[in-house]
C-alpha cells in the first residue's frame, strides 16, 4: 500500500500539470524547487533526532563528570553506573519491579486472557454489560481508589508487600488485556471449534488444545503491552509502597535525592534512568512490530 | 487423556466460570473503593488521629469547592488536558503524515524511534525534559534559546513556563503513539480516493481536508477521547518536573498529598471522588459527541450500535498505559 499511496501523495506526479496538452516544464520556479526538496527525508531525521534527543541527553548526563553544557563532553566517566550497581535502593527496586512486572503479567494474562476467551467466543450472558463495565475500569482515575485501597491494604496486612502492588496492577491492566484478546480470539474462524467438537473435545479442550495455541501471538502481545504498564506504574508505586521491600523503579527513581537535598546527583539519576531503559529498549527493538500491530489494532477496526 | 472437572463444563458454565476472576478483582479492587471513597469522603477521618473519626456529610466537599488551592489545582489541569491534547494531535497528525510517505529502508529505525518516548517511563521522561528546561543541566544553546523567553533561563520558575515545559514534555511522550494510531488509519484510506481527486484536479490541501480528515476521523476522535482522560487525571510527569511548584498542581496531586503524605482520608477521598466525576463528566461528554454523528441521528437503534462500536474502538487507543 505505501507503494502505491506514495506515488499518489508524493512531489512527483502532483508537481506536473495532469492536463496531457501542456507545454514540458520550463526551468523550475523558486517554489518549484523548495517543493521539490527531498523533505521527506528532512521530516523522517527531524521526526527520529526528536524521538530520541532527550534519551540521548540522558546517556551524555551520565556520563559526564564536569557537567557542561557542550554537546559532547571532554571526558567521560562511567563511574556513576559503578554507583548505580552499588546502590542498594536501586538494586532492591529494579528487582521488585522485575517480580511485581511479571507476576502482574502472568496473572492479568491468565485471568484476562480466560475472561477474553469467554467474552469473544462462549455463551456468556450479559456480555454487552460485562464489556461496558470492563470498559468503565479502563477510564477509572487511578486516584479515586488508593485512599480506600491503602485503607485495605493496611488491614489486611499488604502495605508494602509486593502482592499489594501486584493486585492493583493487574486489575488496571485488566479492560486492556480482555479488550484485545477477545478481539483476537473473535477473529478466529468458528470452524475450528465445531472440528474439535466433532473430534469429541470438551469446550475446555477446545480452549486449551486448539484456541490457545492458535492466539499465543495475541496474547504475547498484550503480554508484551501489560508488561510495560506495570514497569511505567507509578501512583500505585508511590502510594502503596514504604521502603525496599516493595518499592519499584518509578517509585525510587522519583526519591534519589542526594544526601544533601540542594544537590541532586544529576548523573547518577541519569545513568539509574538508563539503566532502568534498558530492558523496555530491548523489548521495543525486538517485538517493534507487534508492539506497533498491539497498538494500533484498537484504534483502526470497526 | 486426564479428565478434569474442567472438562464436565458445557460451554455456558465454562465462560461463566472464565468471566468470573476477572470481574471479581474488578469489583473488589475498582468499583467497591469507589463507593468506599464516597463512604469515606463523608467522615472526618485522619489516619494520624484515629480517634477522631465521625459522620460530617458534606463538610468535606464544602471545604474544598471553597478553598482557591482546589480550584487553581482545577484549572491548571484542564488548562494541562487541552493543551496537551492539542500539541499531541497537531504533532501526531504531522509525524503520521511524514510516515506515511513510505519509510524505505528507514522503516524499522523510525518505528523504534517513535516506539522509544511511548515506551520511555513517565518518570524517566520527566527527567530528562526537568533538566532540559534546567539551565544547570542543559546544553548551551538550549540555556540561550530559553533566555529569550524566561530570566536565567529558569523554564520551571514561573508558571506560564512551567506549564509550556509539561504540555512539552508530555506531547513528546504521546505524540509518537498518536501518530502510530493515525498512520494505521490513513494506510487503510484507498488510494483511488486520491487518483479520483487528482484527475477531477483537486488540491493538496483540498484532499487532506476532504479526504483525510474526514478518513480519519473515527481513529482521532476515540484517541481523543482517551487522550483528555489521561490527562485529566496527570500525576507523575508534574509530580516529579515541578511537584507542584508555581501553581502547577494537578487535582490528583493534591489528593495524592492531602490522602497519603498528611494521611488525612477523608478529605482527600472528597477531592478523588471530585477527581472521578470530573473525568466521568468529561468522558460523558466525549460519548455524547462521539454518538451524535449524523448518520446515527436518524435511527436510534442504529445510534447505540454505533456508540458501541465506537466504545470498541475506544480500548484500543488506551492501551498506551
Amino acid at each position: 500500500m505505501s507503494a502505491a499511496h506514495s506515488a499518489v501523495g508524493g512531489a512527483v506526479p502532483l508537481s506536473r500539470p495532469v492536463v496531457p496538452y501542456a507545454p514540458a516544464a520550463s526551468s523550475p520556479t523558486f517554489w518549484q524547487r523548495v517543493r521539490d526538496l527531498p523533505w521527506t527525508g528532512v521530516g523522517i531525521t527531524v521526526l527520529v533526532l526528536y524521538c530520541i534527543f532527550p534519551f540521548l541527553w540522558l546517556i551524555r548526563l551520565s556520563m559526564d563528570p564536569s557537567a557542561s553544557g557542550a554537546l559532547l563532553p571532554a571526558t567521560f566517566t562511567l563511574k556513576n553506573y559503578v554507583a548505580v550497581f552499588q546502590n542498594h535502593d536501586f538494586l532492591a527496586a529494579f528487582f521488585n519491579s522485575f517480580v511485581v512486572s511479571g507476576s502482574a503479567t502472568v496473572v492479568a494474562m491468565a485471568i484476562g486472557g480466560s475472561a477474553a476467551y469467554a467474552l469473544g467466543r462462549l455463551p456468556v450472558p450479559g456480555k454487552p454489560y460485562i464489556m461496558f463495565s470492563v470498559l468503565c475500569v479502563s477510564m477509572f482515575p487511578g486516584i479515586s481508589i488508593i485512599g480506600p485501597l491503602f485503607e485495605m491494604w493496611r488491614s489486611l496486612g499488604l502495605f508494602d508487600t509486593k502482592i499489594g502492588l501486584i493486585i492493583p496492577n493487574v486489575t488496571f491492566c485488566l479492560p486492556m488485556a480482555i479488550w484485545f484478546m477477545s478481539g483476537f480470539f473473535r477473529e478466529l474462524p468458528r470452524d475450528l471449534e465445531h472440528a474439535a467438537y466433532m473430534d469429541g473435545a470438551t469446550p475446555f479442550q477446545a480452549f486449551r488444545k486448539v484456541m490457545l495455541p492458535l492466539a499465543a501471538p495475541g496474547v504475547f502481545t498484550s503480554a508484551i503491552l501489560v508488561f510495560i504498564a506495570t514497569w511505567n506504574e507509578f501512583m500505585f508505586a508511590m502510594s502503596f509502597t514504604a521502603t525496599n521491600a516493595s518499592r519499584t523503579i518509578p517509585a525510587t527513581v522519583s526519591t534519589f535525592q542526594g544526601e544533601n537535598s540542594m544537590e541532586v546527583p544529576v548523573g547518577l539519576i541519569s545513568a539509574a534512568s538508563v539503566v532502568v531503559m534498558l530492558p523496555l529498549l530491548a523489548m521495543v527493538m525486538i517485538f517493534q512490530r507487534r508492539i506497533v500491530s498491539g497498538l494500533t489494532a484498537g484504534g483502526v477496526k470497526g | 487423556m486426564k479428565v478434569s472437572f474442567l472438562d464436565k463444563l458445557d460451554e455456558k458454565r465454562l465462560g461463566l466460570l472464565f468471566v468470573i476472576p476477572a470481574l471479581v478483582l474488578m469489583a473488589v479492587v475498582a468499583a467497591y473503593p469507589v463507593f468506599k471513597a464516597f463512604w469515606l469522603s463523608l467522615h472526618r477521618y485522619n489516619v494520624k488521629v484515629p480517634d477522631d473519626y465521625a459522620f460530617i456529610g458534606f463538610e468535606n466537599y464544602t471545604r474544598i469547592l471553597g478553598s482557591a488551592h482546589w480550584w487553581d489545582a482545577t484549572k491548571t489541569t484542564f488548562i494541562f488536558a487541552f493543551a496537551s491534547v492539542t500539541v499531541e494531535f497537531a504533532l501526531g497528525l504531522c509525524m503520521a503524515l511524514v510516515m506515511n510517505k513510505g519509510l524505505g529502508k528507514a522503516t524499522g529505525l523510525v518505528r523504534v524511534a517513535v516506539l522509544i518516548p511511548w515506551a520511555t517511563i513517565t518518570i524517566v521522561t520527566a527527567l530528562a525534559w526537568k533538566w532540559i528546561f534546567t539551565p544547570t543541566s542543559t546544553l548551551t544553546w538550549m540555556k540561550t534559546v530559553m533566555g529569550w523567553f524566561v530570566e536565567e533561563s529558569c523554564m520551571l520558575c514561573g508558571t506560564w513556563s512551567s506549564m509550556f515545559a509539561m504540555v512539552f514534555a508530555d506531547a513528546w511522550k504521546t505524540a509518537p503513539f498518536i501518530a502510530l494510531l493515525l498512520l494505521a488509519g490513513l494506510q487503510s484510506i484507498d488510494a483511488e480516493m486520491y487518483e479520483a481527486a487528482d484527475v477531477d484536479g483537486a488540491s493538496r490541501w483540498r484532499q487532506f481536508v476532504s479526504i483525510t480528515l474526514p478518513s480519519l476521523k473515527p481513529a482521532i476522535l476515540v484517541a481523543l477521547l482517551f487522550r483528555s482522560l489521561d490527562a485529566l487525571r496527570m500525576f507523575d510527569l508534574a509530580y516529579v518536573m515541578t511537584n507542584g511548584a508555581n501553581k502547577t498542581e494537578t487535582v490528583s496531586m493534591l489528593a495524592y498529598d492531602v490522602m497519603i503524605k498528611r494521611l488525612d482520608i477523608g478529605l482527600g477521598s472528597a477531592m478523588s471522588v471530585l477527581v472521578f466525576v470530573l473525568v466521568l463528566g468529561v468522558a460523558f461528554l466525549f460519548v455524547r459527541f462521539l454518538g451524535a454523528t449524523p448518520e446515527g441521528a436518524d435511527e436510534p437503534i442504529k445510534k447505540t450500535r454505533k456508540q458501541k462500536r465506537l466504545e470498541a474502538n475506544v480500548v484500543g487507543a488506551g492501551v498506551q498505559g
